[in-house]
């Protein structure tokens, strides 16, 4: 062993953070009950720097540090940078939902910042233990955050299930670490992948281990047949939670997979496709019928969570690079759309009142046309109508399926986005063409609505412009 | 098979008994100093019937206890309530293996020596929460309760304590401990690591549940704790076990800040010489007796703690104390200021074949 | 001799986990735990690896497990509602359990991890230290896994704290102010005319 020196600059976003973090939390806890604005300023403040460091540094050369622990490549580069910036979206909407229902005190905004330390420590791991620390980090911050409504059956029974299912996954992800470990020798993806890549190894055991890394996933993804957990977290949580959850961890999970399945097994890939094509089918399947029952607009959103999860996985599972760029395209834009979604329910809601629930957007055009049409945008993206980015997505995951001759997945695929897109129109219908429930004119502040506006119009935009971040996402992977 | 029992076991089984048996005779007497002293501390006589200056008392005491019905209580869990005491006096006896008594006269020589006087101590708590619980009684239940939360409690400061020491003398193993503090009563490490053996001693009073924090008892709140329920030898095995745990502590804290089997006249010109003479078990066994004396002292001396306080006490006082205090050390050590701190052996080839 | 002793220490080991789940007290569930992990630290110290089977004794056994056992002795939960189900569940559980363990022994068996693949660790030379080679692991390659850990753990601590915290009025006394406390917060005096009793006697006639 070389002692290497540790190029520190590399990790200068996660460094900032942390030490970000943790003044965020000292704040919060010497400033005591009116702690929430200032710690919510300081952790904005936190996330526009990081951003801003990893912009800077995306020019830069890539690496890896920490002795094959840290990686700094195109990937982590821009993931890292767009769960910067939806979470400067998320954490907007959310300072508005708590400031108007009077919740949480700062600790909300430092379990937040610790929260995004742990994606970004994920999306640059190349190595089974930082990885696993990565998703630690992250899913304790979002337990504590779920179970932070104290009095709330709903929150405390939500955050239990969140908690024990997800251990069982860790616990899961552990042990098909552990047995690729002991086919390979080694805990760094890179070596574990060159190890296949010489061959001589024990196929019966990389695909037992396989098979516990896919469930783990899984589980985190919330694909079927791990998604139960999924919509009542998603109901039961603070919605500004369920924000949090919906958006950026889906990222990533995205760079979980890519970095376990792609980076470390890629050459597995006979071995995982099968797996992955039983999750998306199935996530689709299901996902998409359940959510046409759902009367309450977070339950269908769970849903709706656990059909787009399916269509991230057919990209990945696809195999190719292109396959790879339409998820990565697929799942940033997800994560957008979702923030704008559930910001739609925080914009709509008031101290008291949840709106939660499809009915209490009936009449939504003649209350406040303006938002009708934001949702409108949002609806017709999940649905995958042009010109919305949306459409863009599923149009070039399905076209990465052909590329490799999956025809049948496609047709699945397409035939379950038709599915899904009478769920997403019902919603519209609703907003359009049935009356108003209550006339009271929507009140929220003027910030809260320019971020709302500002996040659907980007939707829009994409996806009338789609070419740019097509071009990003297809660059990485070539 | 057979040479192995010879060979091995036997010596070490007389090896065994010759720490265990001089150990329960200090027990013994310890009782009967113990009374003897707070007797004058609170100016009465304390025991002097049985024996020259009542010095058999703590033999008729022996002897009663032997004699006396053990009583299991109904509906208690009886075989819960018999593994108690000896969960309780195990760890008490074989915490003695790793103890350095001279230079080479020790009866397991291991490297990871401190850390396991740590974890086996810290395993007594199960003796007396198994007791509290199997008893099926209120009194001793809440003894049990209180116990486990300070033990537990008390054990990270005492550990963080017992850190700094591993941090001066650069090893783990008890007799290089005691080596590292060569060189005279300056050369103890009592003198940098002061915070540290103050809240070691403390928490080592905590930890034994002896006043100024004998919650776990509580004569006057509830009743005796966690043996109000056992009588006769049970009884005796758990105070055994204390008065063993007792010792120990004592005998730790001579080791890690006093010097253990070191003469504290070494480097003094004419005493050194004077004194060259006495045997290092007789200087361990004094000091340990100086630190017994404090556990005596205390007890005649302060009123017992409020459990709050209790908690207090060792969660916001000792712990930021002691981290802080590691924190010195560790920097005097890297840097090596003062003259206590051993040159530690520079990271030389780095790990191989990783 | 050696295989004697790890041979007894693993069916203890076995036998104790099995106990944790099979046995219907809770208490003693948890006692078997303490107990499974006593052993499994005790079969580690056959690798050589004394710093991390006292470290799992003293962390796991002196720590945790007293802290479980103590929430276990406090909930007093009773011991019927545990059944509820099980035999409902049990040929379920009885099949997959049994298709797991037979899938496990083909691929965990010594067909693949048997000693011919994977060969025994070799003996330490004399003067090895577990501590100081696990020291010099954590600090330079492990480093940052090991910083990670540590964000983890506060964040552990700030969540516990965030859920369980309640302000709550303390009854507790503060030393410190009842020793400032002085005669004139305690005692006012009230300079009273002295009223003479012909008055009062005069007012309770009229």
């Amino acid at each position: 062993m070389i002692f290497q020196v540790i190029n520190m600059s590399f990790a200068l976003p996660e460094i900032f953070m942390m030490v970000m973090a943790c003044i965020v939390l000292l704040v919060s806890a010497f400033m005591g009950k009116d702690s929430s604005s200032v710690s919510y300023w300081l952790s904005q403040f936190t996330l526009l720097i990081t951003a801003f460091i990893i912009y800077l540094s995306i020019s830069g050369t890539g690496g890896i540090t920490f002795y094959g622990s840290y990686i700094k490549d195109p990937l982590s580069d821009i993931l890292k940078l767009s769960i910067c910036i939806i979470n400067i979206f998320v954490l907007s909407y959310s300072w508005y939902y708590l400031k108007v229902r009077n919740l949480f005190n700062g600790e909300y905004y430092a379990l937040a910042t610790f929260a995004t330390l742990g994606m970004l420590i994920m999306v640059s791991s190349t190595h089974f233990i930082t990885l696993y620390l990565g998703l630690e980090l992250l899913s304790l911050c979002l337990y504590a955050m779920v179970a932070m409504k104290r009095k709330s059956a709903m929150a405390t029974e939500a955050a239990m299930k969140y908690f024990i299912l997800g251990a069982l996954a860790s616990g899961m992800l552990l042990y098909g670490m552990s047995i690729i470990y002991g086919a390979t020798g080694s805990l760094s993806l890179a070596s574990i992948s060159t190890a296949i890549q010489i061959g001589h190894l024990d196929n019966t055991v990389l695909s037992f281990g396989l098979v516990f890394l896919t469930i783990g996933i899984g589980f985190k993804f919330g694909a079927v047949p791990f998604h139960m957990w999924l919509p009542d977290v998603y109901h039961g949580a603070p919605t500004a939670v369920t924000l949090f959850i919906s958006t950026a961890p889906k990222i990533a999970a995205f760079s979980m997979i890519m970095r376990l399945f792609v980076d470390g097994l890629e050459n597995l890939h006979q071995y995982w496709q099968g797996m992955l094509i039983v999750l998306s089918v199935l996530s689709m399947i299901i996902g998409n019928v359940v959510a046409i029952a759902q009367t309450n607009l977070k339950r269908m959103l769970a849903y709706s969570t656990i059909s787009h999860v399916g269509f991230l996985l057919l990209g990945v599972l696809s195999g190719t690079n292109e396959g790879y760029a339409a998820s990565m395209f697929y799942v940033l834009i997800y994560a957008l759309t979702t923030s704008g979604s559930f910001g739609m329910i925080i914009l709509m809601g008031r101290n008291g009142f949840e709106a939660d629930n499809i009915s209490d957007y009936k009449g939504m055009n003649e209350r406040n046309p303006w938002f009708a049409f934001m949702m409108l945008i949002l609806m017709f993206s999940m649905a995958g109508i042009p010109p919305m980015a949306g459409f863009y997505t599923k149009l070039m995951v399905i076209k990465s399926l052909i590329s490799v001759d999956l025809i049948l997945l496609a047709i699945i695929a397409v035939l379950m986005s038709v599915v899904g897109a009478f769920y997403y129109l019902r919603m519209i219908k609703v907003m359009y063409f049935e009356n108003p429930i209550e006339q009271i004119k929507l009140q929220a502040p003027i910030d809260i609505r320019i971020l709302f506006s500002s996040n659907a119009l980007l939707v829009l935009l994409i996806g009338i412009f789609p070419s740019s971040l097509m071009t990003i996402c297809i660059t990485i992977f070539s | 098979m057979f040479d192995l029992i010879i060979y091995t076991l036997f010596p070490n089984v007389g090896l065994i008994l010759l720490i265990i048996v001089p150990l329960m005779l200090g027990v013994a007497y310890l009782t009967y100093v113990e009374r003897k002293i707070i007797g004058y501390i609170q100016v009465r006589i304390g025991p002097n019937r049985v024996g020259p200056f009542g010095l058999l008392q703590p033999i008729a005491d022996g002897l009663k206890l032997a004699l006396k019905e053990v009583i299991f209580p109904a509906q208690s869990n009886l075989y819960l309530f018999l593994v108690a005491p000896v969960l309780a006096i195990g760890p008490a006896l074989a915490a003695w293996a790793v103890m350095p008594f001279d230079a080479g006269l020790i009866l397991a020589t291991i490297d990871a020596g401190l850390l396991y006087i740590l974890a086996i101590t810290s395993m007594g708590v199960y003796g007396i929460v198994i007791a509290g619980w199997a008893s099926n009684s209120r009194y001793a239940f809440l003894g049990a309760l209180r116990s486990a939360a300070q033990v537990v409690s008390y054990e990270i400061a005492m550990g963080f304590s017992l850190v700094g020491v591993l941090i001066a003398a650069g090893s783990l193993n008890m007799g290089e401990i005691v080596v590292a503090q060569e060189g005279g009563i300056i050369n103890w490490f009592w003198l940098p690591l002061f915070p540290l053996f103050i809240v070691y001693f403390i928490s080592g009073v905590a930890e034994t549940n002896r006043a100024p924090f004998d919650m776990a008892e509580g004569e006057s709140e509830i009743v005796a704790g966690f043996h109000v329920e056992y009588s006769g030898m049970a009884f005796a095995v758990f105070f055994l076990a204390e008065y063993a745990d007792m010792i120990l502590i004592s005998m730790l804290a001579a080791v890690m800040f006093f010097g253990g089997w070191l003469s504290p006249f070494q480097g003094i010109p004419g005493l050194e010489k004077l004194f060259s003479w006495v045997p290092g078990l007789v200087w361990l066994l004094s000091k340990t007796c100086i630190f017994l004396f404090f556990y005596l002292w205390l007890r005649a001396t302060f009123p017992r703690y409020r459990y709050d306080q209790v908690m207090r006490l060792g969660w916001k006082i000792f712990i930021p104390v002691t981290l802080f205090w590691l924190v010195v050390v560790a920097i005097a050590q890297v840097y090596d200021i003062g003259f206590w701190f051993t040159e530690m052996e520079v990271a030389d080839t780095l790990v191989q074949g990783v | 001799m050696q295989h004697l002793i790890f041979y007894s220490f693993a069916s203890i080991l076995l036998f104790t986990s099995m106990m944790v789940i099979i046995v219907r007290n809770p208490v003693r569930a948890a006692l078997c735990l303490v107990l499974s992990f006593f052993t499994s630290a005790a079969i580690w110290l056959f690798l050589e690896a004394e710093f991390l089977a006292i470290t799992l004794v003293l962390v796991y056994v002196g720590a945790v497990m007293v802290l479980f056992l103590f929430v276990v002795m406090m909930l007093d939960i009773a011991e019927t509602p545990l059944q509820e189900g099980f035999t409902r569940y049990f040929h379920v559980g009885i099949f997959v359990a049994f298709v797991i363990t037979i899938e496990m022994i083909a691929v965990l068996g010594a067909s693949h991890f048997g000693l011919g693949i994977l060969p025994s660790p070799i003996e330490h030379p004399e003067g090895y230290s577990n501590t100081k080679a696990l020291g010099r692991l954590l600090y330079t390659i492990y480093v940052y896994p090991f910083e990670i850990s540590a964000v983890i753990l506060t964040v552990a601590i700030v969540a516990a704290i965030t859920l369980t915290l309640r302000k709550k009025k303390r009854k507790t006394q503060d030393p410190a102010d009842q020793i400032k406390v002085c005669r004139e917060d305690r005692i006012r005096i009230v300079k009273m005319s002295v009223a003479s009793p012909q008055k009062d006697n005069e007012e309770v006639e009229s």
